[in-house]
């Protein structure tokens, strides 16, 4: 058998490979392992440098994959959520100083500032009468599929601080976001795509790369950005004017070449590198016919909400010019496929709910950009069947402020300010339960009541889910067990449909 | 095939087993060591819970005192000699769920038991963990057979070698090792010219020879400071959302080069760009070094708690130091106290101390642009003369000494004491009036212009002044009281000038250097130390001193000269430069001049010691001397003509200490806002201890700097030999680049590792000199290749039974192939560039506010190393190759190979156009005119050694049939040929050969150094 075929007979699951300190032999044995051939870490007592911290799901898993949606910069939990009418009652009035005294704010002057209600109608939908504003019709109509936790906090009260904190758990540079956790845990299932994919509509975000990387997990667990314009993942087309058949004879050559140098040096690496080359290739047909939404029926295209043009009444500088209505539903329809070719995690991130100032505006013209794509996929997974192991989220870094925000120079408050100490998230699927308001904030939106949710334990209920214990799932770094849940965490066992 | 990885694998796999057993038989029959055989499984099962940080039931595995004394139940865990009695024992080994340890996790195997049995019996002697031991001086092994030493790093090896009986390889071929010295010394390829000329090299030195050429390259720096910039975590963005650009980052990276190149000492290394600007008399490359702890993140959102940042960049200055010179993860005392090696947080805190009073600031310094070689060359000559210069100032130290002793002498401890001058002549710009007061301060008005210089003359009668004074102060007329003339009362003040001559007519030469000022309040960003940094050009964003929001109020400046004026038979001149625009200028303000001894100034407290001691050392005369230079006209002379052929000047981000001390608090968890009590500037206790300058006084910055490289703290020479070593074996001696606590692997050649530490010290801290030591051993030389017999006793290759065989970084992919093309540019330094991205990465930056201008010309075609880093959009064909993303510091870099690196280096713009170019190249060749011959030279372009038929024969194959496909595709060989054609050759025939070329570019063997 030659390297290559050896390789590809040993790895199913393992679409990117990696060595630790350039050493083959360890890196096939993750690969091995994941098979149930052998496991690295039963054979070996390996020194720290090259312990194969692959994991094994640690108990049965629920979800296989995870839909994270994630909204950039802090939507108005007050103004899509969660009703409060005694904020309404108090719009116009000051704070008592007992909270502020306490708070912190980015923009606000707390000596002038006042509430501000929301003038937004909300209804109760489905049949568990989850209540939602009238800018969320269409996640209304999946109210019983939904979980929505109106109770999460976080610490961080600056935009990239805190998306590193909701994608890595802890809010510090170079550790590792969720979908690289997942992926290092579970592996990857497709042969053909990357595990960890990106997908991104509209703008940048602040934390840029950031929000995918891998931290000091190996880099191939690092999200893949799949791009709206041009090929769909960089660098995957041939060079203009060289053919696929060119493609292949180039392969062969470099296959033969490569496989010569193997007999002379025996080094493992190459064999991985040939893998590595094949793999691309493969890459080269499967990311083409993946993002080819055509095969789409036309219903499904409606459903979703892709082709949809952007309203017309544009504000200057909101960037319709990206066509961000049309990327967001597609990107919505293309994860649903991504999910079905085996993908463990996709992300997508959508950026420009920052809404200081003219919140009514920009709110809803945000809230009808995502509402219809996002209930379509939840309907189209479950018609599937594939919800109940698709866990599907849609989050952000914090929410916003029951106080209107006073900028100075302003006349009017117009917008909200920065509010990590409670807002709201939803999931769905994934073995949670469907039909579930979870916890609840005072009466004007401030702080936690009932059951308070930190992100730390967020993340450890998602990775139960997936068969993950966070306390088990951990990677050595500069001496220590990194976790995804940091030093904190519970399960959130009220979330979990079946025990 | 000879062997499958699947059954190399297996055999690897199973060896471990082989090997652990083995070891466990002669762990048996011979005594443990306490380092290798119980240290780690203490580590692993126990520190958690009985380690610095929780101590449990008394309970501390990680030092002696704590695991050898009386528990808190009064009984004791270890008993030495009494296995029976050592509580520790009965522990690990019971059954009973309510007493066994470790109550969950790993329990130890009966294997484990019984070593830890065994070593309770022998005497449990406990040892300090090898790395924060001092370095040991063993002799160097023997080895029975020496045909395998070259030098006596081989000694080492080849004993370690010969106890597990076996040989070393081969001496790789000749072109392996080119190719392997020109990657790792250089990261560039050799020409094939090179290659032919090494390898007919006949002499016995013909490889040293090769090594020093190499060393004198300039490129050399490039290589090795990229090393070094991967752990200063460089970038040239702020990296929080905004993440703005850093114009002047780059000069921080020319200076690592072009230090590098010099081969500046390490500890000299260390020492600048850890408190440069702390060093007696620092020149403006020692303050710019500095910008190492600039490279910390920045966030300019909205709404930030400037503190909150200031802390963690703090924080992050601390860790890095940790990580880089000492491999110890101190961050893990952020918190509390490390959990497993022993680093408390009261101790983290104490390391905080040392930068928390270091403040962000901007130094003026030459901006040096890549030289050619005549530029080289005359800056040589520079750097050689004041090299003379500075051995001519140490022999002639008898001479100069005796002035600067009767300096010290007269000026000592004189009580501070302010004057206001009598006789002052005041002037402004056209239309400005100054009214003198009553209290002798001036009150301006009349015109108010957007900028101001206020010249003030004095006929003084004061003898030996030391300094000046500056009220600013309040006025009924001014808005908001003043002090400032703006509409809001502020003023910014960007330079003071201070001239002393015998007649009133001041030139350069007659301003006296303030070097030191302290305010009795400054704004925040506005600190007194802008008013004499010599940066007042308000395009070029001045700095200067300024006070919002104190209006209406006095606030005192102090500045402090350098040495005394002897003002009775001078004429002085005080200049108060005002450029910051829109009216901020001062509307009522006093002069005063000052004498005796103001903090800061004179003659340095270090140097004050030197003068005033007996005897001197030779350690402080090399710093009396290093200090002197400033003072001494040929060494300025020389300066100003190294500073004049380094260009203009420019503004860069560095660190200065701060006018104000902070006092600094241990902070709960880590909380910025949550302080505990009060630590002062301290190391660890685990080390031999800093020592302070000044007597009595904590220690600072600087001290710490010299604490690193003092030879007496084990660390840093152990750990910058290790790095030193990982980049020419790819891992280290110390596998665990970022951990020598008690977690991480204990070194495989521990003897080596301290060996090669105590003669990097001995030889002046000469990285140059250490590279050369290690190249030169025959291990370094050994064969690459795998030895499928040993799959089973060294899998890992730790025993450095060979060389090691690894793909080469991200930069390196992209300069090779650049090399090998013929496109790439050999430029040395200047601004970071933009070579194609593609379309679209860019727009993922906040607000997609961020615009990636492509470079043209030469800049296109640079090293990877100069590619613009933006933190929050990298270039993707970095990071795809594991360029660390410069959040944090990285030593040890990942080697991934997946599909996405494979499509950069088969598809990417740059590397098609490398294919493009190299097919030019190929076709325009006088000497290979033929297929095989050019086929032949192609490759060895490659992969430098000839290639064998077979493949010369695939590539002729895989030729002739992109002719085949091309010669019916015209359309299509035009477009793969773009605008790269060639006179003579038909789209066709030239496409074919890019089709051909691309895939050498591809080859495994090409991007792996062997």
């Amino acid at each position: 058998m030659n390297p290559l075929e050896a390789y590809q007979q040993n790895t199913r699951r393992e679409f990117l490979t990696t060595t630790a300190s350039g050493i083959g032999a360890l890196a096939l044995g993750s690969m091995l392992s994941d098979d149930g051939v052998l496991r690295a870490e039963d054979a070996v007592d390996a020194p720290a440098s090259v312990q194969s911290n692959r994991q094994r799901p640690h108990f049965e898993p629920q979800a296989k994959a995870c839909i994270s949606i994630y909204m950039a910069g802090a939507p108005s939990q007050l103004d899509l959520f969660t009703p409060k009418p005694k904020l309404r009652e108090l719009h116009g009035q000051s704070v008592p100083n007992s909270i502020l005294e306490k708070a912190r704010f980015a923009f606000i002057k707390p000596d002038t500032a006042t509430l501000m209600g929301s003038p937004r109608p909300f209804r109760k939908h489905g049949d568990c009468g989850m209540e939602f504003s009238d800018w969320l019709p269409h996640l209304g109509s999946v109210a019983d599929d939904l979980l929505m936790v109106r109770s999460l906090y976080s610490e961080e009260f600056n935009h990239h601080p805190g998306q590193l904190m909701m994608q890595c758990g802890v809010s510090r540079f170079g550790m590792p976001t969720m979908g690289a956790w997942i992926n290092y845990g579970l592996g990857s299932e497709s042969t053909n795509l990357p595990g960890y994919v990106v997908l991104t509509a509209g703008r940048g975000s602040s934390g840029g790369a950031t929000l995918y990387q891998s931290g000091f997990l190996p880099s191939s667990y690092g999200g893949v950005l799949f791009r709206n314009q041009g090929e769909p993942v960089l660098n995957l087309s041939n060079p203009q004017g060289l053919p696929p058949e060119l493609q292949r004879a180039g392969l062969d050559t470099l296959k033969a070449a490569n496989n010569r140098r193997y007999q002379e040096v025996h080094d493992p690496e190459i064999a991985s590198r040939i893998a590595s080359y094949e793999l691309a290739n493969r890459m080269q047909t499967a990311a083409p016919e993946l993002t080819d939404i055509s095969q789409e029926s036309q219903h499904t295209q409606e459903m979703y909400g892709v082709g949809r043009a952007e309203p017309k009444k544009v504000w200057r500088g909101s960037l319709g010019h990206l066509q961000t209505y049309d990327t967001f539903a597609r990107n919505c329809l293309l994860a649903r496929r991504l999910v079905e070719r085996g993908v463990r995690f996709v992300n997508i991130i959508h950026a420009s709910w920052d809404q200081h100032s003219e919140l009514d505006f920009h709110l809803s013209h945000n809230a009808e950009c995502v509402d219809q794509p996002i209930a379509a996929l939840i309907r189209d997974l479950k018609q599937r069947g594939m919800l109940d192991s698709t866990m599907v989220t849609w989050a952000s870094e914090f929410g916003r402020t029951p106080l209107g925000e006073n900028r100075s120079g302003r006349s009017a408050n117009t917008g909200r300010d920065h509010h990590p100490s409670a807002y709201t998230m939803l999931l769905a699927g994934g073995g949670l339960k469907g039909g579930l308001t979870y916890g609840s904030t005072d009466e004007i939106g401030w702080y936690p009541e009932d059951n308070p949710v930190h992100i730390n334990d967020l993340h450890a209920t998602m990775l139960h889910q997936f068969g993950l214990d966070h306390l088990k799932l951990t990677y050595r770094f500069q001496g220590r067990d990194f976790r995804l849940t940091d030093v904190g965490g519970n399960v959130i066992s009220d979330w979990i449909a079946r025990a | 095939m000879k062997q499958r990885p699947t059954a190399v694998l297996c055999a690897v796999l199973l060896s471990f087993a082989v090997t652990t057993s083995s070891a466990d038989d002669s762990a048996a029959q011979s005594t443990l060591r306490f380092a290798s055989d119980i240290q780690p499984l203490f580590a692993k099962h126990c520190l958690q819970c009985h380690g610095p940080d929780k101590a449990e039931g008394g309970l501390r595995l990680d030092e002696a005192t704590g695991a050898l004394g009386e528990l808190d139940s009064g009984q004791r865990a270890i008993v030495p000699g009494n296995a029976a009695a050592s509580q520790l024992l009965q522990r690990v080994s019971s059954s009973d769920p309510d007493l066994q340890m470790p109550p969950d996790g790993d329990r130890l195997s009966a294997a484990d038991t019984a070593k830890l049995k065994q070593w309770i019996e022998e005497g449990a002697e406990w040892q300090q963990h090898w790395a924060y031991r001092p370095l040991s001086r063993d002799t160097v092994p023997t080895v029975t057979d020496n045909s395998a030493v070259r030098n006596p790093i081989d000694s080492y090896v080849v004993a370690e070698l010969d106890r597990q009986q076996i040989a070393p390889s081969a001496t790789a071929d000749r072109y392996t090792l080119i190719r392997r010295l020109h990657y790792d010394l250089t990261g560039l390829p050799p020409t094939p010219a090179e290659v032919e000329a090494f390898v007919q090299d006949q002499s016995a030195d013909a490889w040293e020879k090769l090594v020093d050429r190499l060393l004198a390259s300039p490129h050399f720096g490039e290589r090795w400071g990229r090393h070094w910039l991967d752990k200063a975590r460089y970038a040239d963005s702020d990296g929080y959302e905004k993440d703005n650009n850093r114009p002047d980052a780059w000069r921080y990276r020319d200076w690592v080069i072009q230090s590098i190149n010099d081969d500046m000492p390490f500890d000299q290394f260390t020492i600048e760009q850890l408190a440069g600007d702390m060093l007696p008399g620092s020149t403006p490359l020692q303050k710019l070094a500095t910008a190492f702890h600039r490279q910390t993140l920045t966030n300019t959102e909205g709404g930030v708690d400037r503190e909150q940042f200031r802390v963690a960049a703090v924080m992050d200055r601390t860790e890095t130091l940790g990580t880089v010179w000492m491999g110890l993860s101190v961050g893990c005392a952020r918190c509390h106290n490390h959990k497993y090696d022993q680093i408390s947080q009261r101790e983290y805190y104490q390391l905080y101390a040392y930068f928390n009073n270091g403040d962000e600031s901007n130094s003026t310094v030459p901006a040096m642009t890549a030289f050619d070689e005549a530029g080289r060359a005359e800056r040589a000559s520079l750097l050689r003369q004041l090299r003379q210069r500075q051995s001519h100032l140490h022999q002639t130290l008898e001479e100069w000494l005796p002035a600067l002793k009767a300096e010290h002498a007269a000026a000592s401890d004189q009580p501070v004491a302010f004057h206001l001058p009598d006789k002052m002549k005041i002037s402004g710009p056209e239309g400005v009036t100054f009214t003198r007061q009553s209290d002798g301060s001036w009150l301006v008005g009349g015109a108010n212009p957007e900028r101001a210089t206020y010249t003030i003359e004095v006929t003084g009668d004061v003898d030996k002044i030391t300094g000046l004074r500056l009220e600013v102060l309040p006025d009924e007329s001014l808005n908001a009281q003043g002090p400032g003339r703006t509409k809001h009362g502020n003023f910014v003040l960007n330079e003071v000038r201070f001239f002393a001559a015998r007649q009133p007519k001041w030139d350069a030469g007659d301003q006296q250097s303030i070097v030191s000022a302290t305010a009795s309040f400054s704004q925040d960003g506005w600190p007194i130390r802008n008013a004499f940094d010599g940066n007042e050009d308000a395009e070029k964003n001045g700095t200067g001193w300024a006070v919002s929001p104190q209006f209406g109020k006095v606030h005192t400046a102090t500045f402090g000269f350098d040495r005394p004026v002897e003002s009775q038979r001078n004429q002085l001149q005080i200049q108060l430069s005002q450029q910051y625009g829109s009216q901020h200028t001062i509307g009522r303000f006093r002069v005063s001049l000052v004498t005796g001894r103001l903090p800061g100034t004179g003659l340095p407290d270090e140097i004050r010691q030197i003068v005033a001691a007996d005897r001197i050392s030779v350690s402080q005369q090399e710093a009396l001397v290093r200090w002197y230079q400033q003072r001494d006209p040929e060494t300025r002379r020389l300066q100003q003509q190294l500073q004049t052929m380094q260009g203009d000047t420019m503004s860069v981000r560095v660190i200065s200490q701060a006018g104000t001390n902070r006092t600094t608090n241990i902070l709960r968890r880590g909380e910025f806002k949550q302080p505990l009590e009060e630590v002062r500037a301290d190391t660890l206790a685990i080390l031999p201890p800093v020592s302070a300058r000044q007597q009595d006084a904590a220690s600072d910055r600087l001290d710490l700097a010299r604490w690193l490289v003092s030879g007496r703290n084990p660390l840093p020479p152990r750990v910058a030999v290790n790095q030193i070593w990982k980049n020419l074996f790819g891992t280290g001696i110390v596998p665990t680049m970022n951990d020598f606590g008690v977690r991480g692997d204990a070194p495989s050649h521990p003897q080596l590792l301290d060996h090669l530490a105590v003669r990097f010290i001995e030889n002046g801290w000469s990285r140059k000199s250490l590279i050369r030591y290690i190249v030169t051993s025959a291990t370094y030389r050994q064969s690459s290749r795998h030895r499928p017999e040993l799959a089973q006793t060294d899998p890992l290759n730790r025993l450095l039974h060979r060389q090691n065989r690894f793909r080469v970084e991200a930069e390196i992919v992209r300069d090779i192939t650049l090399a090998a093309s013929g496109l790439l540019s050999s430029k040395i330094g200047g601004p970071s560039v933009f070579p194609p991205i593609p379309a679209g990465v860019t727009d993922l930056t906040y607000n997609s506010s961020f615009k990636w201008n492509t470079s043209g010309g030469e800049d296109r075609y640079r090293r990877g190393m100069y590619t613009y880093f933006k933190r929050t959009a990298p270039h993707p064909n970095l990071i795809t190759f594991d360029c660390p993303d410069s959040n944090v510091t990285s030593v040890d870099r990942d080697r991934s190979n997946t599909p996405i690196s494979a499509l950069v280096t088969l598809n990417n713009e740059t590397f098609v156009e490398a294919a493009q170019a190299m097919a030019q190249h190929i076709l325009t060749h006088a000497d290979h005119t033929d297929d095989t011959s050019r086929l032949n030279y192609a490759l060895q372009r490659c992969i430098v050694r000839p290639p064998t038929e077979a493949d010369l024969a695939d590539f002729q194959q895989l030729l002739d049939r992109s002719r085949a496909w091309y010669s019916e595709h015209a359309d299509a060989a035009g477009k793969l040929v773009g605008n790269r054609t060639v006179a003579g050759s038909s789209a066709e025939e030239n496409a074919a050969w890019i089709a051909t070329l691309r895939m050498m570019l591809n080859l495994d063997e090409f991007i792996t150094r062997e």
